[in-house]
């Protein structure tokens, strides 16, 4: 028994001690690019992405992939070291504030100058720091089979969807919905409103992001100052108007709600027991992938989240992108030079945008891409069609500049108990506005 | 023999003690040295003293609050999961019909893992308030006799077949003594049964006292810490502070210092005094 022990001991030893050698092995080369990547879900792809880049050009391009929820701190290690990354990503201007030793100046480099909205990109100081290469939004994601149902009706308060293009409209028809629900075949015209601990980052964050842009564009506040450490929430009301709508028509009780997850909303609306979710175009995934789902492709389509403001009838969806590409300043010009060149291949080259729309499946901000070159899934298309339409002005993803996850996390929680009845409005406002300010402190 | 096994000890002892040493003590003494700094990686510290320790306290009341809220759950469910186990033991030792059966049976929940059951009791819970048109997070006393319930249900089991290896190991002679002395049930009970399984109980007071104190997986399922974190555990808030806010890792490891400080204590305390109370056989 006592040698058995030994052995495994000496078994783990030994393994421990291989494990060690194994990374890190690999030094750089002349004419390579570094870049290390955010998103875990598309890692492999990118092996396959430098295997092309090299043939065509003959550099070499190693990835690395920092697991989920962990870029910053690998970022921070790896740029520790002596063979740091030339490429890499920040998430914002919050992100920038972190890293701007680090960010070259991108003005001048061929991808910014495809870029067709430039205030998506980060600037300060007139320079240009961090280049958006993915666009995402989100919006309520409607049901168009139901929705057409609901029209078809007597007595419908709309004839069709672009009817609705404000909250009072908006109100007016869910209302409507949900007095003729059974006729509709549905429990309630909204998912239930997740407010379960970790899972109601549709509220704290996405929501929220709407009355704060609003609050913030009217101040004209410079979002890379330090405007953004204090805030009044005066949009809060309109806040509410809209997450009010949310609970009194839902599918679940609004003292029910402490339990539910975001999966659980996914899969009422999936198999067509409601006819809108708020979300964004990453839930397809998640509709596409319930079990028994009801909804067909061409029927899923976005709503702008309407809460309410004056002149919101041109309002789109909230768009924007957690993901910029910097480039390493510490990095020596040649290296530099040939990390703005794979960007710019990835995004312009035929090669590198049949990646883009066919394999990443990414909305790429860049005019290099034709209306036709975009990822073949119903939402993302929306988004598409949301972005390039006239005279709609689409809102920022200002969130990136919310104080921290505690601050979020307490949101949520003064927002579950508001929905049990727990708690007062005024209550939540004060907390908000209190919780921005101290968190705000602390970063 | 015995000289060349004493002469080689150390050589024999290396492998584990290598192991140990990797694997425990130097994680914990980093650790602890890391409780004392500013971190975001581990190989990016700045010297804080007891800053981080004195933020535990002084950032708001979440740490004071989970502390209270885990020392009523370990008193509660320590009580109700000894008591009960205690008492299913000694029904399952009479000889009873199907006795193995039952016993398997009352041990499966301990083979669930935490996560699992605490979304099934969520489920089962939520649907018991079904009728109050209200769930688990409406109140925070739902969140806690939730917890005791998720706690006793998984627990008892294995307890009870601690308590039962004890029971079997009853030298007969003397229950029979005092069987013949004319004592009562109940005085068999209370003056011999009991004090002859003390080993017993210290071990299942040990083991449920740590493992309440300890309790993360059941509480992240059941609860989250909702209703406003009224339902946090001292294991939950930790996690919550190391990752709510970039720059307070440090804090979650001060935290987590003191929980080892406090969970080590309690039960050294623990065994101190059931230990005194054993009798020899």
């Amino acid at each position: 028994m006592k040698r058995l022990t030994a052995l495994v001991a000496a078994f783990c030893l030994a393994v421990v001690a291989v494990g060690c050698s194994g990374p890190g092995t690999e030094s750089s080369k002349e004419g390579s690019i570094y870049y290390l990547n955010f998103k875990p879900e598309v890692a492999s792809l990118y092996d396959e992405i430098a295997s092309a880049y090299k043939e065509e050009t003959g550099v070499s391009l190693r990835v690395v992939t920092a697991s989920s929820g962990t870029y910053e701190q690998t970022l921070k290690s790896e740029m520790a070291k002596s063979d740091a990354p030339t490429l890499f990503q920040i998430n914002g201007p919050l992100g920038y504030l972190n890293w701007k030793d680090y960010c070259a100046d991108l003005s001048d480099t061929q991808l910014y100058q495809h870029l067709t909205d430039k205030s998506l990109a980060i600037t300060s100081e007139g320079k240009v720091y961090g280049i958006p290469y993915v666009v995402e939004g989100y919006g309520i994601i409607y049901n168009n089979a139901i929705m057409q149902k609901y029209f078809a009706l007597d007595g419908a308060k709309a004839a069709s969807v672009d009817e609705i293009n404000s909250f009072s409209k908006l109100r007016e028809v869910v209302e409507d919905m949900t007095a003729k629900k059974e006729q509709l075949g549905i429990d309630g015209v909204f998912a239930s409103t997740s407010l379960k601990p970790g899972e109601d980052w549709r509220w704290h964050t996405h929501l929220a992001n709407i009355p704060i842009t609003y609050e913030w564009e009217e101040k004209q506040v410079d979002l890379t100052g330090s405007g953004t450490e204090e805030i009044e929430f005066s949009y809060g009301q309109n806040f509410r108007n809209i997450f009010d709508l949310y609970l009194a028509n839902s599918t679940t009780d609004r003292k029910r709600l402490g339990t539910k997850q975001v999966m659980d909303s996914m899969a009422e609306f999936a198999l067509g027991r409601c006819a809108m979710v708020q979300n964004g175009n990453w839930a397809w995934n998640d509709i596409k992938e319930v079990e028994g789902n009801t909804v067909k492709q061409e029927d899923i389509k976005f709503l702008p989240i309407y809460t309410g403001v004056d002149g919101e009838e041109n309002q789109g969806l909230c768009i924007g992108t957690e993901n910029f590409f910097c480039i390493n300043a510490k990095a020596s010009p040649e290296k530099q030079k040939l990390a703005a060149d794979f960007i710019y291949w990835l995004f312009s080259s035929d090669t590198g945008k049949k990646f883009v729309t066919e394999k990443l499946k990414f909305i790429a901000p860049f005019d290099t891409f034709s209306s036709g070159e975009s990822p073949d899934d119903p939402l993302a298309k929306e988004v598409a069609r949301w972005m390039n339409q006239e005279g709609t002005q689409n809102i920022p993803w200002n969130f990136t500049l919310f104080p921290s996850q505690t601050f979020k996390d307490n949101f949520g929680g003064a927002l579950l108990q508001y929905a049990q009845g727990n708690l007062e409005w005024d209550s939540v406002t004060q907390q908000v506005v209190s919780q921005w300010k101290s968190e705000s402190a602390g970063r | 023999m015995q000289k060349s096994l004493r002469k080689y000890a150390a050589v024999f002892l290396l492998p584990t003690g290598i192991a140990f040493v990797v694997a425990f003590f130097i994680p914990f003494l980093f650790g602890l040295y890391l409780s004392f700094t500013e971190f975001t990686t581990v190989s990016n510290t700045h010297w804080v003293g007891w800053n981080n320790y004195l933020r535990a306290f002084t950032d708001n009341q979440d740490f004071l609050n989970a502390l209270w809220f885990t020392v009523v759950f370990t008193v509660v469910s320590v009580l109700t999961v000894n008591l009960l186990a205690f008492g299913l033991a000694l029904l399952l030792t009479r000889g009873l019909r199907g006795s193995n059966l039952f016993r398997t049976v009352f041990f499966m929940p301990n083979l669930i893992g935490g996560i699992v059951l605490g979304y099934i009791w969520q489920l089962m819970i939520n649907g018991l308030l079904l009728g109050a048109g209200v769930d688990i997070t409406y109140d925070p006393r739902y969140g806690f006799w939730g917890l005791v319930a998720v706690m006793n249900w998984q627990m008892i089991g294995y307890m009870m077949i601690i308590y039962i290896a004890g029971l079997q190991n009853l030298p007969g002679d003397v229950l029979e003594a005092a069987q013949i002395d004319g004592a009562s049930p109940w005085q068999k009970l209370y003056h011999v049964t009991i004090p002859m399984v003390m080993p017993s109980v210290t071990i299942c007071t040990f083991l449920t006292l740590t493992n309440s104190f300890k309790l993360f997986d059941q509480n992240f399922a059941l609860t989250a810490g909702a209703p406003m974190k009224k339902t946090a555990m001292l294991a939950l808030d930790i996690y919550n502070t190391f990752y709510g806010r970039i720059g307070d890792e440090g804090v979650g490891q001060a935290k987590a210092v003191i929980f080892f400080l406090l969970v080590a204590a309690i039960a050294f305390i623990q065994l101190r005094l059931t230990r005194k109370r054993e009798v020899e056989q």
